[in-house]
């Protein structure tokens, strides 16, 4: 009975009713994972589940049992930043930070999406084996996390820069 | 107001005139930035550079601790339930199954709440934090649909939150207020700001419009706003024996832990808020009930607490932007020169909140005119206090003003960036101040240039498919303020190090980050030798995050330090350094030492004054200076915004397909933080314009749409990449020659848009949000 997050094996909660954000947040101390509305609308409590993204405050820690979590936490190897978090430095892809973890984590698991082929509402071409990489896709997969402070172009210039190669 | 009273408030009015007077015509050389501030002319140093944000690394590894995120020991989670009637009593409240609802530790509503103090209002003291005056959960009485009633402690927010859906109320509900036109039926009051009326009359302004050859007469509307950020509001907190520790998000940390203490009969070094990281503001996190809340619970129940709103708390709980109903009327002469600006209206307001949205604010320095009548009403409903929200009054009154600009231009046939710069005035044009720096006509070249304004065609008349485009103009006024009771402390170490507190924030503006180039620079340090402390109500100084001022007061602050500190170093130096006999006014700080101005070779290191008088450190708090020169210029940050759009023709969709924002904003920090304020600002804007509305119902004065599923703001898809360029004149009479960036942006950002929907369209919208059901 346990979820395994950012390599280690956590205890499912007793309480049923308690979110993976919550288990996140207030039993492990994990706080990188935000909370912006607990109700799946602004992508602030995203995480990465066997690597695909998911809204972490619309699921259930129970559910959870025997999968890989990975948190905004788990991005970095050490000291040693991942790409996609030096490059929103660089690109100043925040102002106050509180959508960061979760902009970073959804454009993690997005990338793979792409990789992956998965159309999206933009995409011209539903049967082509690759989706063409373009600032228009990213701002449409990624419009499920908002941003308040209004740093959207800085984080799509950081996605594009961390991912742009590998999607080419 | 007795006669007694009313002589004494007489006599105090004319005093501050007479005093006013004497500030603005006292010489230049007599105000804080009388003599330019010596950074401005200092080229090579941090300031000026792209450095990147210094909190960056902790923040993209999920490291920062948020307020909601402080762990503790033996801690609560509390959860509210709110009021569903807008005005009357409470009959009855049913709390024992609430109370037998499993891990509940306490169940607190006006019964059993600690008598406290009502919270002290913004702006009737300095260090007045609260959005409303309505003392908290002390009886029985609903003031508005959404306060809390009741709060319930659980060891776990899961429990604490179904408890509370537990708690049931009755109420005696009574007749209340609560839609704009109900309010003006009861009469209007005149709005005052800042201790000034929002009225001003210069000259016969309705009968020259009258007489006027062209002329404009409408009528614009903007709803009730909410800031949004992305942050909830939430308090971890402590008392330790009477001594109160809240781990807040806030804007005003000096500010909240003396209104903190007034409520609770404390003195003001009895709280103690730390607040390092804050998920935006713009306005909101200032003090509202929930930190009252939860002290008083763990009061109560004698344990710490954490009380996180949930994002319905946030709406119910704290206050927006108003709603207003504006007129602008222009009378112009054939050539555009205006013989009338007309500008007037009714914002909604509360009987427990002093903030009548000042849409004429930007409209009292924006353009030289014959005469000028100049007026906000306010009604009061029964609702939640309305607050300040980003660009409060600018926001919404440049929408108006710059659309009927924009509309005058169209009836005159006249380019609309022609029509303003005719109107450019030589001085502030209705309180007669000289301006301090204003560059408007210069950032309206360059942007026209770098938009390609142009190739602006006549309405209606791009379409590519099924789209209608078109460009939109306008111009953005936002004040230089600097608040008073900033104060700074330097702590100067024999190595080099230099420690400099102020309790200031960092909501993501970037103040870390611009305040330690600054701060380096005014010592003449390297980055890494300065550390900025900040956030902690224990620090010096009020320094509000507000107002766009916060730059300019933690500069002033630095800069008062600063000078204090090189006295002292002068004092140790002592007769056996190459400084001996220099006057502070005659040394400057450069390379980790002081130098003399005029002879730079002589020189000494902090660390060889220090060494010598055998001192590890020396430390010194110094205030900066009131704020008068903000009555001796007329000073302002400037935009001229251009908007591109495209407007379906089928759906009436508007789509934002192109913005540059040109700034006239004084001397810029960081140019890579600066961009992202003004780009933020924008976008908040970009959303006023198209998208954002409280929706609130009228029958019972309840927000209908309290979530961020249904309160739309823009999203990655609704933004092209917004082009931000500024001119970086130094405004030679502010700290730095800095002016405020932070509310700027969205200052004009809604005409701009609305003025280029009518570009492409033909079709004007005058009340926001330009939904597609308007444009079809
Ligand atoms: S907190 Fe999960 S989507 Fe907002
Ligand atoms: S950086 Fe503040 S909400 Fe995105």
């Amino acid at each position: 009975m346990a979820i395994e997050i950012n390599g280690s094996q956590v205890p499912v909660p007793d309480d049923p009713r308690v979110s993976l954000l919550d288990l996140l947040r207030e039993s492990l101390h994990l706080t990188g994972t935000k909370k912006g509305c607990n109700q799946g609308a602004c992508g602030a409590c995203t995480v990465l589940v066997d690597g695909e993204r998911i809204v972490s405050c619309l699921a259930l820690a129970v559910q959870y049992e025997g999968r890989s979590i990975t948190t905004i936490e788990g991005l970095s190897d050490g000291d040693a930043l991942h790409p996609l978090q030096q490059a929103f430095i660089d690109h100043d892809g925040f102002q106050c930070g509180y959508c960061t973890p979760g902009q970073i984590c959804s454009a993690i698991g997005m990338a793979a999406e792409l990789r992956r082929g998965l159309p999206s509402h933009v995409t011209g071409d539903l049967t082509a084996e690759r989706v063409p990489f373009s600032r228009v896709e990213l701002q449409e997969r990624m419009s499920g996390n908002l941003c308040c402070c209004g740093a959207h172009n800085g984080i799509i210039d950081a996605i594009t820069e961390t991912f742009g190669e590998v999607a080419a | 107001m007795s006669v007694l009273g009313d002589a004494a408030a007489k006599a105090k009015g004319a005093a501050q005139q007479v005093m006013k007077k004497a500030i603005e015509v006292a010489p230049d050389s007599w105000m804080p930035g009388g003599r330019p501030d010596p950074l401005i002319r200092r080229q090579h140093g941090h300031v000026g550079q792209p450095v990147s944000r210094l909190d960056g690394r902790v923040k993209v590894r999920g490291e920062a601790r948020f307020a909601a995120e402080v762990p503790m020991a033996n801690l609560t989670y509390a959860a509210l339930a709110y009021s569903t009637i807008p005005k009357g009593r409470m009959t009855g409240i049913e709390t024992a199954a609430a109370e037998a609802a499993p891990g509940v530790v306490l169940v607190m509503t006006h019964r059993n709440m600690p008598r406290l103090n009502p919270p002290p209002l913004f702006m009737t003291a300095s260090k007045a934090a609260a959005g409303d005056d309505i003392p908290v959960m002390q009886d029985d009485r609903v003031y508005w649909n959404g306060q809390p009633i009741a709060l319930v402690l659980a060891e776990t927010q899961e429990q604490a939150e179904h408890a509370a859906s537990l708690v049931t109320v009755t109420y005696n509900e009574e007749s209340a207020v609560t839609s704009l036109a109900a309010g003006k039926a009861q009469g209007t009051e005149p709005g005052s700001f800042q201790g000034e009326p929002l009225k001003i009359d210069i000259g016969d302004a309705e009968a020259a419009l009258a007489a006027a050859p062209h002329k404009v007469d409408v009528a614009y509307e903007t709803p009730r706003h909410n800031h949004n950020a992305i942050e909830p509001h939430a308090a971890t907190l402590a008392w330790d024996g009477d001594n109160l520790v809240v781990h807040d998000c806030s804007q005003g940390v000096a500010h909240v832990a003396w209104s903190m203490a007034q409520v609770f009969g404390l003195k003001e070094d009895q709280v103690r808020i730390h607040s390092p990281f804050v998920g935006g503001g713009f306005g909101g996190k200032t003090m509202w009930s929930y930190q009252v809340l939860g002290a008083a619970a763990a009061k109560l129940s004698g344990r710490p607490v954490r009380i996180a709103l949930s994002r319905e708390g946030v709406y119910r709980s704290v206050g927006g932007r108003t709603l207003t109903e504006q007129r602008v009327a222009l009378g112009a002469q054939a050539d555009g020169a205006f013989d009338a600006i007309i500008h007037t209206g009714t914002v909604a307001m509360t009987a427990h909140n002093a903030l009548p949205e000042p849409f004429i604010v930007a409209t009292r320095s924006a353009y030289a005119a014959g005469t000028f009548k100049l007026d906000v009403e306010y009604a009061t409903l029964d609702m939640i206090a309305n607050t300040f929200m980003r660009a409060p009054g600018e926001a919404v009154g440049t929408f108006a003003l710059e659309c009927a600009i924009d509309e005058l231009a169209v009836a005159l046939d006249m380019d609309p960036i022609a029509l303003r710069l005719r109107n450019e005035p030589e001085k502030d044009p209705t309180s007669g101040t000289p301006f301090s720096s204003r560059n408007i006509v210069e950032a309206y070249r360059a942007g026209a240039e770098r938009f390609g304004w142009a190739g602006r065609r006549a309405p209606g008349q791009r379409r590519e498919g099924d789209w209608l485009v078109g460009m939109g103009c306008a111009t953005g006024t936002y004040p230089y303020y600097r608040m008073g009771g900033g104060a700074a402390r330097i702590t100067l170490h024999s190595d080099g190090r230099a420690l400099v507190g102020i309790a200031a924030h960092e909501m993501g503006m970037g103040t870390a980050t611009a305040s330690t180039q600054v701060a380096a620079d005014r010592l003449g340090l390297a980055m890494d030798q300065v550390t900025f402390a900040y956030g902690d109500s224990a620090l010096p100084g009020e320094v509000l995050a507000g107002g766009s001022q916060q730059t300019a007061s933690i500069g002033a602050s630095v800069m008062a330090a600063h000078q204090r500190l090189v006295g002292e170093l002068l004092k140790l130096a002592g007769n056996d350094s190459p400084l001996a006999g220099l006057k502070p006014d005659e040394v400057e700080s450069a390379d980790a030492g002081l130098r003399c101005v005029a002879a730079p070779d002589r020189f000494e290191s902090y660390a060889s004054i220090l060494g010598r008088a055998q001192r590890d450190e020396v430390t010194v708090v110094a205030e900066a200076p009131p704020p008068l020169e903000m009555q001796h210029w007329s000073m302002h940050s400037y935009s001229a915004m251009f908007c591109e759009v495209r407007v379906n023709a089928v759906t009436g969709e508007t789509r934002v397909s192109r913005v540059l924002g040109s700034f006239d904003c004084g001397r810029i920090l960081n140019p890579k933080t600066a961009r992202s304020q003004f780009r933020g600002g924008i976008i908040m804007g970009i959303g006023l314009a198209l998208m954002e509305e409280t929706q609130f119902d009228e029958r019972k004065g309840r927000i209908m749409n309290p979530s961020l599923g249904e309160y739309l703001v823009p999203v990655h898809a609704d933004l092209p990449v917004i082009d931000v360029i500024w001119n970086d004149i130094p405004d030679p009479h502010a700290p730095m020659g800095a002016h405020g960036i932070g509310e700027i942006g969205i200052t004009g950002t809604a005409a701009a848009v609305a003025n280029a929907v009518y570009n492409a369209t033909g079709k004007r919208i005058r009340d926001l949000p330009i939904t597609l059901d308007k444009l079809m």
